[in-house]
């Protein structure tokens, strides 16, 4: 850069691009991958370790557990998961086949959930996932009572963090034989689902349809209802009263295989202002813990996950980070990328249906690149590192189960943070709203 | 409960719980079950009744029922003596639910395979998402019905609400009165042979033989905005 040359602020480059790119183009920009902004997160927030005040447990050598029941409200059998962290749903279409069945596998070797997405249930997804989670979503794509049945929970979507309000989308290069039949739709066709479910509106209706399901499954699965962080405290509130077992809120830092940017960018709240809401909500109508609630949008550490935990969540749900684990943005990759217009760190066209690590797209060609077994041992490695580093973080603070990792050990780096996930500013006792 | 002497097994809500009823429904096993008939008394306007289903059974629904009656159906045949709530039949896959009096909202919707026929009228978004099952009305539908209809026939003989088959795919769809208006990509398009056919079948399916074929007009997608073109942008 020669000196001399500024770059604007409120015109930076990036604007610039869109400007002429919009110009140009005249659509929105599509693409995948979830909010590329700086937002208040997780990394906002720091845990205190045990000194004096508080006892350690020994970090090499002390038990501290992981285990988590999902459903326990209502559901004849909830699941039983080794770990809190479940893998979040992505459809068959969204990924390829060998990319879901790697996540079926990872998610069984770690004895935790996987998720199916919008576009119906696959049978490798099935058989390699033992604990398998099937969404109803407003498309109702490929929804048929055979997988709910053989399903053990359901999760009713009413919304996702990357686009609350809107619906799925699916572009025609990625509508395969195999996609558009699963969807009863034309080949080709570049799929824009509804936002809102055909056969309900409102929490009244909601709670009616959690009673069919319920009824159509004989009481035995655990219904899950997912919302994108908006509203959160109403939202989870009227999901309670519709009968919910177990809520998932999904902040704006949620991944997409397809979503206008603008959306991505734009709507929604932080996952940490969305966490402090949530248990907010559950604790107001005493059900904190007795509906469990998994958070996602940006979980990307052990850290993370820990930090979620002690805000109060029960679990969390990974969908980005698996992705990348399985080989996604791998730096063995960055000429492909190029070829691409992109490069290794940076590519975010899921929706094009070209990638060259065989995830996103329905191309047999490029999925046949990744090998399921070794994408389930990556993901499989991925969760194992989260899994030790929250418990390496809980012992420290000396917790025995992950779950009891709580606010109190908790402080904010930001006055930002400190205000959304109501814990004080480090080294005061100042909680912007809450105390002055 | 009881079976009365003409084979027919009674179930009556006013004194047996719907989660019986239902359980009861669902253990039907088999393409030969040893009950075949049923009845249900007093559904008051009980909400899932007869949901979840998949056997080759009868149920005679006696009354007026709630939400999601018959819905996600397989196999069976369910009679409603009286109107039935939002989304009856909801996402069913074959068989076949029969609403004696009038259907409220969203009828049918996202259903895969069988038969919806409704006697009366059917309220906004009858057919919404159908992927698959044939819907006939004897009376007229309202508003935003077909909406994104992908597979399947539904069959109007009164009138259609505004936006019909608003983003339809490849249903098609039949009315033989007034059409207050056809949502985004949905036009009228002519009825050949094969489509008087097609409805004929579909009518005498319905019971509905009194019925001419050739009084109906025929609607499906333009197929304007399959592929997301800018140019259709103000289409939506």
């Amino acid at each position: 850069m020669e000196p001399g040359l500024r770059e604007s602020f409120l015109y930076d480059r990036t604007i610039i691009a869109e400007i002429q790119r919009a110009a140009r183009e005249g659509i929105y920009d599509i693409r995948g991958f979830g909010a590329k902004r700086r937002l208040p997160h997780f990394d906002d927030l720091l845990l205190l370790g045990a000194s004096v005040s508080r006892y350690p447990l020994e970090g090499y050598r002390e038990k501290c557990a992981t285990d988590v029941v999902l459903g326990t409200r209502f559901a004849r059998k909830p699941l039983e998961l080794k770990i809190p962290i479940t893998i979040a749903g992505m459809s068959f279409g969204a990924l390829s086949a060998p990319a879901k069945e790697a996540l079926g596998r990872a998610a069984t070797e770690l004895g935790t959930a996987t998720t199916t997405g919008d576009g119906g249930m696959t049978e490798e997804e099935r058989q390699s996932s033992k604990t398998l989670v099937y969404q109803l979503l407003p498309s109702r794509y490929g929804m048929n009572p055979n997988d709910l049945r053989r399903a053990d929970a359901i999760e009713i979507v009413v919304g996702q963090g990357a686009k609350p309000g809107g619906g799925g989308m699916l572009l025609g290069h990625k509508i395969s034989d195999r996609v558009a039949a699963m969807r009863d739709l034309p080949q080709g066709i570049d799929q824009r689902s509804a936002s809102r479910h055909p056969d309900w509106t409102g929490p009244d209706d909601l709670e009616i349809k959690i009673m069919e399901l319920r009824e159509i499954t004989d009481w035995e699965k655990p219904v899950f209802v997912k919302v994108g962080a908006t509203r959160t405290y109403y939202d989870v509130q009227l999901a309670v009263k519709a009968g919910a077992d177990a809520i998932v809120v999904d902040g704006m830092q949620g991944g997409t295989a397809a979503t206008q940017d603008v959306f991505i960018e734009h709507a929604g709240i932080p996952t940490l202002a969305a966490t402090r809401l949530a248990v907010d909500a559950l604790q107001e109508l005493d059900m904190h813990r007795e509906v469990q609630l998994i958070v996602s949008g940006g979980i990307r550490t052990g850290a993370d996950v820990a930090k979620a935990l002690a805000l109060g969540a029960d679990a969390v749900s990974i969908g980005t980070g698996v992705v990348i684990a399985m080989g996604d943005n791998s730096p063995e990759l960055d000429e492909a990328y190029r070829e691409l217009g992109s490069a290794a760190g940076y590519y975010d066209d899921w929706h094009a249906g070209l990638d060259p690590a065989g995830i996103s797209t329905q191309d047999d060609r490029l999925a046949a690149r990744l090998d399921p077994a070794v994408a389930a041992r990556r993901v499989a490695n991925y969760l194992r590192v989260l899994t030790l580093e929250a418990q390496t973080l809980a012992r420290a603070c000396g917790k025995s189960h992950v779950h009891n990792l709580e606010p109190e050990d908790l402080v904010a780096l930001t006055v930002e943070a400190a205000a959304m996930a109501r814990v004080p500013l480090a080294g005061t006792d100042w909680i912007p709203g809450l105390r002055g | 409960m009881a079976v009365a002497a003409t084979g027919v097994e009674v179930v009556d809500l006013a004194s047996t719980p719907l989660r019986e009823l239902n359980q009861r429904l669902h253990d039907v096993a088999g393409d030969d079950p040893a009950i075949r008939s049923w009845r249900v008394l007093n559904p008051n306007g009980m909400h899932a009744v007869a949901c979840g289903i998949d056997a080759p059974v009868e149920v005679e629904i006696a009354g007026h029922v709630g939400y999601y009656c018959a819905g996600m159906n397989q196999r069976a045949t369910v009679r409603v003596r009286g109107n039935a709530g939002t989304g009856v039949a909801e996402n069913m896959m074959s068989g076949t639910v029969v609403v004696g009096g009038n259907a409220s909202q969203a009828a049918g919707a996202t259903g895969r395979g069988g038969m919806l026929v409704v006697h009366g009228d059917a309220a906004a978004r009858c057919g919404i998402s159908m992927k698959g099952v044939d819907v006939v009305v004897r009376g007229s539908i309202g508003h935003m019905s077909a909406f994104m209809a992908q597979r399947g026939c539904l069959v109007v003989c009164g009138d259609a609400g505004d936006a019909l088959g608003d983003s339809i795919y490849e249903a098609h769809l039949y009315v033989r009165g007034a059409v207050a208006g056809l949502g985004a990509d949905c036009v009228e398009k002519e009825l050949r042979e094969n489509h008087v056919a097609e409805l004929t079948a579909l009518l005498a399916r319905a019971g509905f033989d009194d019925v001419d074929a050739s009084e109906f007009r025929r609607y499906g997608s333009a197929r304007e905005l399959y592929n997301f073109k800018v140019d259709n942008a103000g289409a939506y």
